[in-house]
């Protein structure tokens, strides 16, 4: 990633946009910071953002007009803010005001000619940017006592008036200038403003100012438009900008910097930002009485503040909740991680725990896709050698005893020597259920006599979410072999993700679901129907596939079930936490998701992904694979069914090859590896570890396989256990046993490493 | 390069099978991703069969482990 495609990602996500509030203010108050801080009750506080941002605020907040009301997406429920009341509100009530201070001097001096608002807010920012003012007015801000005497005393004018004389403003009572009186001061200082509205001469040859800088004829004089000409032309709120306009044109101006560049945000503009209104119920404003909001008023007003923030993502998705930002602020670190060039690197983990399940973008109204952001960095760090090994070594292994020759089969139906399809169920659901294959299998070939191949192998889909392309590509050329072995039949997928990576690494193979098939040919005489309602749990990977979720569905409907479906739900469904692998690379992680989801249904869940049933079991969420319904086994409880175990996974995948071998084709199965006769028992306490751990069973076999034939081993000097180490490739196993006296031993206690030792160093 | 001290279990009830030795703590390189380390570790101090403590494989050394990974 470098700079432009960093600031593209920045600029994808609107998080950080503004409030509706701020930026319909020709000021941009920030109105939701204000409204947090009147809602917890923090007068003061709230009192101190007005000061940020508001010139002479004594005065202002008391006759703001709040065009920002309108704007409100309060307005959509029930009403606007009262912003106008509230910051009344706090002008009156706050006890303390913040520091008043300006920016060291500049070192120009410049007028400011007319004390109406504008030439007041003018002479006020000037000041603060630190510039020498002299403000020309006979009775600085008379016209703002004239137009609100129910809301200003000349006491609060005074006070203001007297803020900026501390900020360094001097005021000389002055008439109207003559033009040519006007040409001097233009000459004896760096800029001058003119504000029209206590100043109205008019001078024809200096023609309309430039509506977006308020730049004269004359170069350094900039004057505000007379009240009346604007959209609103009284409101305080615009001519407070317009001050603040010219000021910001003279600053540009005796810096030599472009008076026109980057200015389009300066006035109102319209916000970027998303707020989801959804589930928001419509609540009436606070009537505002005449004396204006007590306290309760307006803490109960400023309650009603939405704090818009859009977080469509991170609200729905427990990863990027649990980094605690959002996008923008993500896509900053991805960048970091990936330039750092000493030191940490503080966001591999953020990087290989997103489930690049999509829900982002599907969620996201400017479709950021975090996936794609998170892809892409994992294979930049495969590519230079930076991915842990340590986030991914277990599910490629994983991967690659799947594609291995104790799992691997391709082959045509009994007896057949053509496939026109060939079922794929994927290495998962061999792995959770292998009888649920073997059933579905037998149904196919009873369904399409002599048509049906079988392809026994994995899709390839954890070496893409690993970002290990050339493992992928390796594995995709091993898939494509065993396809075209068969004669390049239809491929009838039993897996979601399975289907979509099928499509992608055999473009030109037909792909299609086990239950669009199914349907076709008619579901199976023992099909059941559920006895209690279900809830449709869809996999993350039939996001952007609408007739699997269809066919999901249909199938349910012929079976008479009763469903329903969770909240998220859909092109909306939540990951279980397999996906992107990050169950493996970040496993405290992966159980809070599947945790999460496991709560959006009180039903038992039915889904068509043999992976989210078993990660849904292992959270202890009842869950049921639809093939449970369609080919009932001896199992009466299916949904209760426990997730097998890593080591169990894989002899369910190693024993369907044998078995559809034996059955099949009357043939042995492949022949055992050496370690495979060791006959080990865990301790329930060893079991245990050897999940957590992530240790096989036939990792233990090889530690002693090795040990015993080397009679290499630690022995015990009170008991008989031993302790043993091996390693196989490159993690090295420890292995607390001791011999049960017929051959075999148990197995106490197990761990593991990946630092070398280096013996006789 | 100094010798790290990392062993604190009591490891004196194992004694290597083959030479029926008493474990001593003796310097041992451990290396992972390019990075060597110089550790005390029980070793048999005939045949040199070193012992790595679960208490270490799984705290200091897992810890490590994930520093160096993202080095």
């Amino acid at each position: 990633m470098d700079q432009a495609e960093l600031r593209q990602w920045e600029a994808r996500c609107i998080q950080e946009e503004p409030p509706w509030c701020t930026a319909s203010c020709p000021l941009h108050v920030d109105g939701r910071a204000l409204c947090g801080h009147l809602a917890a009750g923090r007068v003061n506080e709230a009192w101190a953002v007005l000061c940020r941002t508001m010139p002479l605020p004594g005065v202002l907040a008391r006759i703001c007009d709040a065009p920002c009301r309108r704007e409100c997406l309060r307005a959509r429920r029930g009403g606007g803010l009262e912003l106008g009341a509230l910051e009344r509100f706090c002008a009156e009530q706050a006890t303390r005001s913040p520091r008043l201070a300006g920016l060291p001097s500049r070192g120009f001096a410049v007028a400011v000619c007319g004390g109406g608002l504008a030439g007041l807010a003018a002479a006020w920012d000037l000041a603060r940017k630190g510039f020498a003012v002299t403000l020309l007015a006979d009775a600085p801000g008379r016209v703002l006592l004239e137009r609100h005497p129910d809301r200003l005393t000349p006491e609060t004018l005074e006070r203001e008036l007297a803020s900026l004389a501390r900020l360094g403003a001097v005021t000389i009572p002055a008439p109207a200038p003559s033009r040519s009186a006007l040409e001097g001061l233009c000459q004896d200082f760096a800029a001058v403003v003119l504000d029209p509205e206590d100043c109205p001469a008019g001078f024809p040859d200096l023609g309309p100012p430039d509506p977006a800088t308020l730049a004269s004829g004359r170069p350094g004089l900039f004057a505000v438009p007379g009240p009346g000409t604007g959209p609103q032309p009284d409101s305080p709120a615009v001519r407070a900008a317009l001050g603040r306009r010219a000021a910001n044109s003279v600053e540009r101006h005796v810096q030599g910097a472009s008076l026109l560049a980057g200015r389009e945000r300066e006035g109102p503009f319209a916000t970027r930002l998303f707020t989801n209104l959804a589930d928001v119920a419509d609540q009436a404003p606070v009537p505002v009485p005449d004396r204006g909001y007590g306290p309760e008023e307006a803490r109960a007003e400023a309650g009603r503040c939405l704090d818009c923030q859009c977080l469509e993502c991170v609200r729905h998705c427990a990863f990027l909740e649990h980094y605690g930002a959002y996008p923008k602020v993500y896509a900053r670190r991805v960048f970091n991680n990936e330039a750092i060039v000493m030191g940490s690197r503080q966001a591999n983990e953020f990087v290989n725990s997103c489930m690049l399940c999509g829900l982002c973008a599907a969620l996201c109204p400017t479709d950021f896709d975090v996936a794609d952001l998170c892809r892409t960095a994992r294979q930049g760090m495969v590519a230079r050698d930076k991915m842990p090994p340590s986030a991914h070594e277990f599910a490629l292994r994983d991967m690659a005893f799947a594609n291995g020759p104790h799992c691997a089969l391709a082959r045509h139906a009994p007896g057949a020597n053509a496939s026109s399809l060939a079922f794929f169920p994927g290495c998962q659901l061999p792995a959770s259920d292998p009888g649920l294959v073997q059933r579905t299998y037998a149904h196919l070939c009873a369904t399409r006599p002599g048509e049906c191949g079988l392809i026994l192998r994995c899709c390839g889909v954890p070496a893409r979410w690993a970002g290990q392309e050339e493992a992928a590509e390796r594995a995709a050329a091993d898939l494509r072999r065993a396809w075209e072995s068969l004669g390049r039949p239809v491929l009838v997928s039993a897996c979601p993700s399975c289907r979509l990576a099928l499509g992608a690494e055999l473009p030109e193979a037909r792909v299609r679901s086990l239950a669009e098939v199914l349907l076709e040919t008619g579901l199976p005489a023992g099909a059941i129907r559920p006895p209690h309602p279900l809830a449709v749990h869809d996999p993350c990977a039939s996001r952007r596939t609408p007739d699997q979720r269809a066919a999901l569905r249909a199938i349910l409907d012929a079976l008479g079930a009763a469903w329903t479906e969770p909240a998220l739900s859909g092109e909306h469904t939540e990951c279980c936490g397999y996906g992107g692998l990050l169950a493996q690379a970040n496993p405290a992680l992966g159980t809070k998701v599947a945790r999460r989801r496991a709560r959006a249904a009180a039903e038992d869940f039915v889904t068509n992904c043999a992976m989210c049933r078993d990660l849904m079991a292992k959270v202890d969420k009842r869950c049921l694979h639809v093939l449970d319904l369609l080919f009932p086994g001896p199992d009466p409880d299916p949904a209760a069914r426990p997730a097998p175990g890593y080591s169990e996974r894989r002899e369910n995948r190693a024993r369907l090859k044998e078995d559809l071998m034996r059955d099949l084709d009357g043939e042995p199965g492949p022949a055992p590896e050496p370690w495979a006769g060791v006959a080990v028992a865990f301790t329930a306490e060893a079991a245990a570890r050897l999940e957590e751990r992530r240790i096989l069973k036939s990792d233990v076999q090889k530690v002693l396989h090795a040990a015993e034939a080397a009679r290499r081993w630690l022995a015990n000097r009170n008991t008989d256990r031993r302790l043993a180490s091996f390693r196989p490739v490159a993690v090295t196993y420890w292995v607390e046993y001791e011999p049960d006296g017929s051959g075999g031993f148990l197995v106490h206690n197990v761990w593991s490493h990946r630092m070398q030792v280096r013996e006789g160093a | 390069m100094s010798t790290l001290k990392v062993v604190e279990g009591d490891f004196s009830g194992w004694t290597c099978a083959a030479c029926g030795q008493a474990l001593e703590l003796r310097p041992v390189d451990l290396e992972y991703l390019g990075s060597r380390f110089n550790v005390e570790l029980p070793a048999c101090p005939a045949c040199g069969l070193v012992l790595v403590p679960e208490d270490l494989a799984q705290g200091k050394m897992a810890q490590v482990e994930k520093l160096l990974e993202d080095k």
